[in-house]
């Protein structure tokens, strides 16, 4: 039988790793043992997919979507009912590093097509990742790059691949950027089919050697006919490259960080964890598999339990899970994928380039009261399995005294760890109503209404805003 | 009655999805406009001129009456340069004032700081409708954004509370839970004080159906409601300076005219509302509502609609606006024409810095990115 703290820590990781899970999972999950857990995730291909086929045939709006939220909803359905969580994790870590923002692409179907990209190579090698980023077509057009050519050059994807993508400021040239881009000219999506009157098409990469820079270049100190692909395999070897890629791991898996823009003047909180990661990417030759092996069996990792704040989709994601009122084909996700929106997470559609400012950036008066209410709302309902369930234990213990009811509740929604303040209150609200009674119907019905209640109000806490 | 104090307040309505600025104020004696538009028009004897050029759409008679009071400005030719059918773009643009890259910061959330740099009023700016615009977010800027005035609240989600007892002790459990507490760090801190605040603005937003009350009947529709709530607000004198809401959707690429009809129909009706409450209570003298779209429709029609265009109608109203006819509508000449859209002739940036310049009486400046022509409507 595992222990309260294995389920606690395997809970952990699957929040992070995954987008949470049901406490009878969490259970079966710990009985494997914590490291085989973490290969378990690691190989997603071991799992069975999403059957796309049955999910295109039941929801037929999802494929080739035209407005975002369908495309938001598709991915919505896929985070809340996929049996590969850290396939999904790692797609939604690579959109917010890589943020691609249909605001301006206004093709949500194509970058949905990039985060399918993210969904395949987004374990692999960073390098091999990197060169399908630069032929992704939502890509190209987000920074320009059709509007990159020989003898005119436009530097804004060189720029932010540098800059945001891959070494960080102050590791580069102006000069390595110009290099960067006359590589990457020729690097451009085939003649589009227009919007007008049949829709949205999906775009395709072209590489168009007539249109490629072949002079010399000089890019970080390699000389010479450098294309597109030489330039990804110098970046994977640049020292800074490691480095930026560990600080965004951490910011995303394991603990909240500055924003990005401050990186250069503010060093990590845990730079020996960071300096473990290094080492994993290096020894690796950044095999993405490899360092999230070693951040997922880390100390650091591991005692970093509710360190970060619940980026809206972690929230909305979880929650649902948790209550099981999404599972399987059903209507509904487009409301999941606009309430994500609401939070201040569209996805598809991050605010910039640089993608969403997290931690507590995620968190103002608007978007505080939305997410205390759409957690409230669903972990309140009984009707939800998910919260039946949590009822039904509570009913099944020895005593019914209030303290069980709030141990009880809050180990079915975690192990959720809170802070002795809201513990208190949460005690004396329990207390209040004194023990629970389970003979007659009308006794029944008033503790179930109780047990709810009190999910609603620790669904509101500021611990659940914590992953 | 409420007394509201003399500062000014903007009220936003934004149409979302791009109206047709053609068949709104129509350029009914134009033989390009019947050349363009076999299908999709407004039929000769269904508008209501304003001039020998220009009519509103029938349906729109209430905003005739506004004009016909010198209380509303019609703004021609608004939009910006290299004007991106895109809806997504094009309304970034209008919420960041930036038409060249990827603007973060909204120009109404620079408002609100300027107006209260120090953030003491949860409800300076107030969003009604879900999830805030672009225009209105900026790091460290609080606004309140409401879905329904009536429900507005912590816990409103929560099915089954039985009573007002019960959710008192729920919200006073909240605020105690979120109360500071030493030793949890910062991020804890800071939300702990968001919740508070967010319970604060809830509980003092409240007191606005509250005290409400008025002979002015609003129609059941949503605009009617979302500005129905805009008037209680403003009514309860909470210090509200910007309200923003949206209505729409105006992308009628397809059966454009019952659809369009209704829009306008559903939008003068309630604007008409809204400001006969106001001036029921005299509390519109400080009130100027602005109207825009991210872009207008294509000239010539689709057969049953109209596809995405580019230049557009703003309309500026409030007691104290200079009404009439302001700019030039763009030439419908198919030579003039850029792609087939109306070619922009007034930046939008120039709406915005008048209203932020001489109505609000802020350095429009840095909230709209630079200098532009300015207009003598306000």
């Amino acid at each position: 039988m595992p222990t309260k703290q294995d389920i606690a820590l395997i809970a952990h990781l699957m929040r992070r790793a995954g987008f949470g899970e049901p406490r009878a999972d969490l259970v079966a999950r710990a009985d494997k043992g914590y490291e085989a857990v973490v290969e378990e995730l690691l190989h997603p291909e071991d799992q069975p997919p999403i059957d796309e086929e049955l999910m295109y045939r039941i929801l037929p709006g999802y494929e080739g979507a035209l407005g975002p939220p369908i495309s938001q909803a598709d991915w919505m359905f896929r985070m809340v009912n996929t049996q590969r969580p850290l396939e999904e994790k790692i797609a939604l870590f690579w959109h917010q590093m890589f943020a691609t923002s249909n605001s301006k692409v206004d093709n949500p179907p194509e970058i949905g097509r990039q985060i399918a990209m993210f969904r395949e190579y987004g374990l692999g090698k960073y390098g091999e990742l990197l060169v399908e980023l630069a032929k992704s077509p939502a890509m190209i057009f987000w920074l320009d790059n059709h509007g990159n050519h020989d003898g005119s050059i436009n530097e804004n994807w060189g720029r932010e691949l540098l800059e945001l993508f891959s070494l960080g400021v102050g590791n580069y040239t102006e000069d390595d950027i110009k290099s960067a881009a006359r590589a990457f000219t020729g690097w451009t999506i085939a003649p589009k089919i227009p919007r007008n009157p049949l829709g949205r098409f999906f775009w395709n990469f072209e590489y168009k050697p007539e249109d490629h820079d072949d002079g010399k270049k000089t890019f970080l100190g390699h000389t010479g006919n450098l294309n597109g692909e030489d330039i990804m395999g110098i970046i994977v070897d640049q020292p800074a490259s490691p480095r930026f890629l560990a600080r965004h791991l951490y910011r995303f898996f394991v603990a909240d960080e500055p924003d990005v823009s401050s990186w250069n003047s503010i060093p990590p909180n845990d730079p020996a964890a960071i300096e473990i990661l290094v080492d994993a990417y290096n020894e690796s030759h950044g095999d993405i598999r490899a360092i999230l092996r070693v951040l997922f069996n880390s100390d650091f990792f591991k005692t970093s339990q509710f360190a970060r704040v619940k980026s809206p989709a972690e929230l909305i994601v979880g929650t649902v899970r948790m209550a099981g009122n999404y599972e399987g084909f059903r209507p509904g996700f487009n409301n999941l994928a606009l309430e994500c929106a609401w939070q201040g997470q569209e996805l598809l559609n991050p605010p910039s380039v640089e993608g969403w400012h997290t931690g507590a950036a995620w968190i103002d008066a608007g978007a505080l009261m939305r997410r205390v209410n759409f957690a409230a709302g669903v972990l309140g309902d009984i009707s939800h399995p998910g919260v039946r369930a949590i009822v039904d234990r509570v009913q099944l213990q020895p005593n019914n005294s209030a303290q069980t009811m709030v141990a009880v509740c809050l180990d079915s929604m975690g192990p959720l760890q809170v802070s002795d303040t809201t513990l208190r209150e949460l005690l004396s609200h329990a207390l209040n109503g004194g023990e629970l009674a389970w003979n007659t119907p009308e006794e029944i019905s008033s503790s179930e209404d109780r047990v709810s209640k009190l999910l609603a109000l620790i669904a509101a806490s500021k611990d659940y805003q914590f992953a | 009655m409420a007394t509201t104090s003399q500062d000014p307040v903007l009220v936003i309505l934004q149409l979302t999805g791009a109206n047709d600025y053609l068949n709104t104020i129509v350029p009914y004696t134009n033989g390009y406009y019947w050349d363009a538009r076999p299908k999709v028009n407004i039929p000769a004897d269904q508008v209501v001129p304003i001039d020998d050029d220009l009519a509103f759409r029938s349906d729109m008679d209430q905003f005739k009456d506004i004009y016909d009071k010198g209380n509303m400005a019609i703004v021609h030719g608004v939009g910006f340069e290299n004007s991106p059918r895109s809806h997504f773009r094009a309304m970034d643009i209008w919420h960041t004032c930036e038409p060249d890259k990827i603007g973060t910061d909204g120009w109404v959330a620079k408002i609100i700081r300027d107006l209260d740099p120090t953030g003491e009023n949860v409800l300076k700016g107030v969003n009604f409708g879900q999830g805030l615009p672009r225009a209105m977010t900026m790091r460290g800027v609080p606004i309140t954004s409401v879905n329904h005035l009536a429900t507005y609240g912590v816990f409103s989600s929560v099915s089954g509370i039985n009573s007002q007892d019960e959710r008192t002790q729920l919200l006073d459990s909240f605020a105690r839970m979120y109360s500071p507490a030493i030793g949890n760090g910062l991020t804890m801190e800071y939300i702990g004080q968001t919740g508070l605040d967010a319970l604060r603005g809830a509980d003092i937003i409240k007191i606005a159906p509250q005290q409400y009350s008025s002979t002015v009947e609003y129609g059941s529709t949503s605009i009617a409601t979302s500005l129905k709530d805009v008037a209680q607000v403003h009514l309860a004198g909470l210090g509200t300076q910007v309200f923003y809401t949206s209505h729409g959707p105006f992308d009628t690429h397809f059966n454009q005219g019952g659809s369009h009809a209704k829009l306008w129909i559903d939008i003068s009706e309630a604007v008409d509302s809204f400001f006969a409450d106001l001036q029921e209570h005299n509390a519109s003298e400080n009130v100027v509502m602005m109207i825009f779209s991210e872009f207008g429709r294509r000239v010539r029609d689709n057969g049953t609609g109209t596809d995405h265009g580019a230049a557009g109608v703003a309309f500026v109203i409030g007691d104290r606006v200079k009404g009439g006819m302001y700019g030039a509508y763009p030439s419908l000449k198919p030579e003039d024409l850029t792609q087939g859209d109306l070619e922009p002739n007034y930046d939008f940036r120039g709406l915005y810095s008048t209203i932020v310049d001489k109505w609000m009486g802020l350095d429009a400046v840095p909230i709209v990115g630079g200098q532009f022509e300015q207009m003598s409507f306000v």
